[in-house]
């Protein structure tokens, strides 16, 4: 990674960088905007709402519309909140990220350091799963999933989203693994390390950086993947299918205070996920210099 | 047989053979460097050695048992690499002791090992840090160490020393000689670096184009070149070349070249049965320090010819002065004393060592042997 540094920034006078910093600040407002006014409308009641002047922040601060987002809000038939659906969304993206991961890593390591006749065209094939669109695939999939008794389970779910997510993850781990000294490889072999050594002992500790690219892609997807869910999600739906069976029912009054509560927290773990980034790069920047 | 046998050893990718049947016994605890331009395939001969590379035809044994298809670990080698290929998620003490720990050596004998290796490199110090902590000359002590550590049968370097600035480089050369010196073991060594494979070596193997064009001692390969491919190679500067006739004088062969004014001189041959070449063009060559001037000639030479010519240019070089001459149309090299007074545009009357002269036959490139 190069750093930029003073020397090799642009200098700009006082007046141009004002006026950088103002646009940017604009941007960023206009940006925020939509995050402000879900969360001081999740955090009042619904009456002050509904009364108008949805800009305001709440007279009267209240915790409720997220407590009952959470476990009692009617989502379809049944009063749960988006609790169980929640964790349906935990089973499903934890092991789908790391399975696809890991994955995509072990075909990085083939594609570039086991090379083998047609290997181009094998990644070439890979690649093409990531242009083929969801809708695409829906009815072919239906079909294996049921054929394998995996329709309506988290397992079925996790397994739609290894599927379409290797594609990916191992494009990324291919392109990162094919700057790796092949020479490294060799010598561990001649150390005596076999596939999988090499690939535990060698490959993978210097793979941080891509691992954290692949697990943010896969996890972002998966996690507001709709169109899968509601498909092929039965009993067991993802927390994307829930909310908007929460938010878009036509029964009752709407209760938009606990729509902004479901919305915030259907949007919260890729927000983590997506910090943690900055985390694991402070872990990882003193050892992978050099 | 030797301690290592490469027995009509070929490689070919597809229709395309890259190595014809190469041939070498390699006794034990001998330097051999493979050495050539790159291309010549050097590198792929030392792969295939370590099995990083398949064998197309014939055989390579190591002590006497065939490892054609033994897997790389297996063969007892190890390999130092132009790159280093250190682990970099590993120390140092990580680095150098993996190998053993891959054969499952327990670990209290990996820390010995380390510990004697360490000593015997002076790396001792380095032994917790991180590849990417290191110089460049520190990272090629502890890739040697890593090779030592195993106590491999035969070590191979692949061009170890060219990612080096050129000050380190010779250090960590003569280091290398001193230590097989020290330890007696078989090394395989490439490089195209001339200078490394005269100063390090044993026996040199010359590689051009997947051929050896000459298998011998660093002397033999320098005084005796077998065709004008090792005679240019071998050597810095380049052993001059220069077209001459060989004429009949008093019964005896010589030389006929022009000088830089175009008139033809007559060198004497040391080699009498040049005689059967009279008449006929041959490609002599002299290596830069045959021509010298008169005090600076070799004093044990028998036949020490004086060639008086004008200067083209002159390169002081501290310890030498190069100075260009123009012999038969084409510049010749000569090297001097740093005090040899000498001026470009004039005459000197310099002294060929025609002992040292070599004759090649124009049609085949091979040296008319004697």
């Amino acid at each position: 990674m190069a750093a930029v540094t003073q020397d090799t920034a642009v200098s700009t006078g006082r007046f141009t960088r004002a006026l950088i910093y103002l646009t940017l600040l604009l941007f960023a407002l206009f940006y925020l905007l939509p995050l402000y006014v879900m969360g001081v409308n999740s955090l009042k009641p619904l009456s002050e709402i509904t009364g108008g002047n949805m800009m305001a922040l709440p007279s009267q601060w209240t915790l409720d519309p997220w407590r009952s987002a959470w476990s009692t809000a009617q989502i379809g038939v049944e009063p749960t909140g988006l609790k169980p659906y929640f964790l349906n969304s935990i089973l499903m993206v934890v092991p789908a990220v790391a399975i696809s991961t890991i994955v995509g890593a072990l075909n990085g390591y083939v594609l570039t350091k086991w090379r083998f006749r047609g290997d181009t065209w094998v990644f070439g094939l890979m690649l093409f799963s990531c242009f083929i669109p969801f809708q695409i695939v829906l009815i072919p999939m239906a079909v294996v999933l049921g054929k394998l008794g995996l329709a309506g389970t988290v397992t079925g779910l996790i397994l739609v989203h290894v599927v379409y997510g290797i594609g990916f993850t191992t494009l990324y781990f291919r392109n990162y693994y094919a700057s790796f000294p092949t020479e490294l490889v060799r010598a561990a072999m001649i150390d005596g390390a076999g596939f999988f050594r090499i690939f535990w002992r060698i490959l993978l500790p210097v793979s941080g950086p891509i691992a954290v690219v692949s697990v943010i892609w896969q996890f972002t997807n998966i996690w507001n993947d709709f169109l899968f869910g509601v498909s092929f999600g039965g009993t067991s739906q993802p927390m994307t299918v829930a909310l908007n069976n929460l938010v878009q029912s036509s029964t009752g009054v709407k209760e938009y205070n606990v729509h902004f509560a479901g919305a915030i927290l259907a949007a919260l773990p890729t927000l983590f996920v997506y910090i943690g980034r900055y985390f694991v790069r402070g872990l990882m920047a003193g050892s992978v210099k050099g | 047989m030797g301690f290592l046998d490469i027995r009509n050893v070929t490689k070919s990718y597809g229709p395309v053979e890259v190595l014809h049947r190469i041939d070498i016994a390699v006794e034990e605890g001998e330097f051999l460097v493979l050495v050539g331009p790159s291309g010549c395939g050097k590198s792929t001969l030392l792969n295939m050695i370590a099995g990083l590379e398949g064998i197309s035809g014939g055989e390579i044994a190591i002590k006497g048992r065939v490892v054609n298809g033994v897997h790389p670990s297996k063969r007892n080698i190890a390999m130092v690499f132009q790159s280093y290929a250190l682990y970099p998620n590993m120390t140092v003490g990580q680095n150098m002791t993996f190998g053993l720990e891959m054969h499952g050596v327990p670990k209290p004998d990996r820390d010995r090992a380390l510990a004697d290796v360490a000593k015997l490199l002076q790396i001792e110090t380095l032994l917790d840090r991180k590849p990417g902590q290191l110089s460049g000359g520190q990272r090629q002590r502890v890739a040697m160490g890593r090779a030592l550590v195993r106590n491999p049968d035969v070590f191979l370097f692949d061009e170890p020393l060219s990612n080096l600035d050129a000050k380190l480089r010779v250090d960590m050369r003569t280091e290398i000689k001193k230590l097989h010196q020290k330890l007696k073991t078989t090394i395989v060594y490439v490089t195209h670096d001339q200078i490394e494979a005269l100063t390090l070596s044993t026996r040199i193997a010359v590689m051009n184009k997947g051929h050896v064009q000459q298998l011998g001692t660093p002397k033999e390969i320098y005084d005796t070149p077998a065709n004008l491919f090792v005679a240019t190679f071998m050597g810095s500067p380049a052993m001059n070349i220069v077209p001459a006739t060989v004429e009949m004088q008093n019964g005896q062969p010589h030389a006929a070249i022009a000088d830089a004014d175009g008139s033809i001189r007559h060198l004497r041959f040391s080699q009498a049965n040049l005689a059967e070449w009279a008449g006929k063009s041959i490609h002599l060559g002299i290596r830069p320090e045959a021509i010298t001037d008169p005090e600076g000639a070799d004093r044990k030479s028998g036949n020490i010819q004086p060639f008086t010519n004008r200067v083209t240019v002159t390169e002081p070089a501290g310890s030498d002065t190069f100075v260009t001459m123009t012999l038969s149309g084409k510049d010749a090299i000569a090297r001097m004393r740093a005090d040899a007074a000498v001026v470009p545009g004039q005459h000197f009357d310099f002294a060929i060592n025609m002992e040292k002269a070599v004759a090649f036959d124009p049609a085949t490139e091979e040296r008319i042997t004697p």
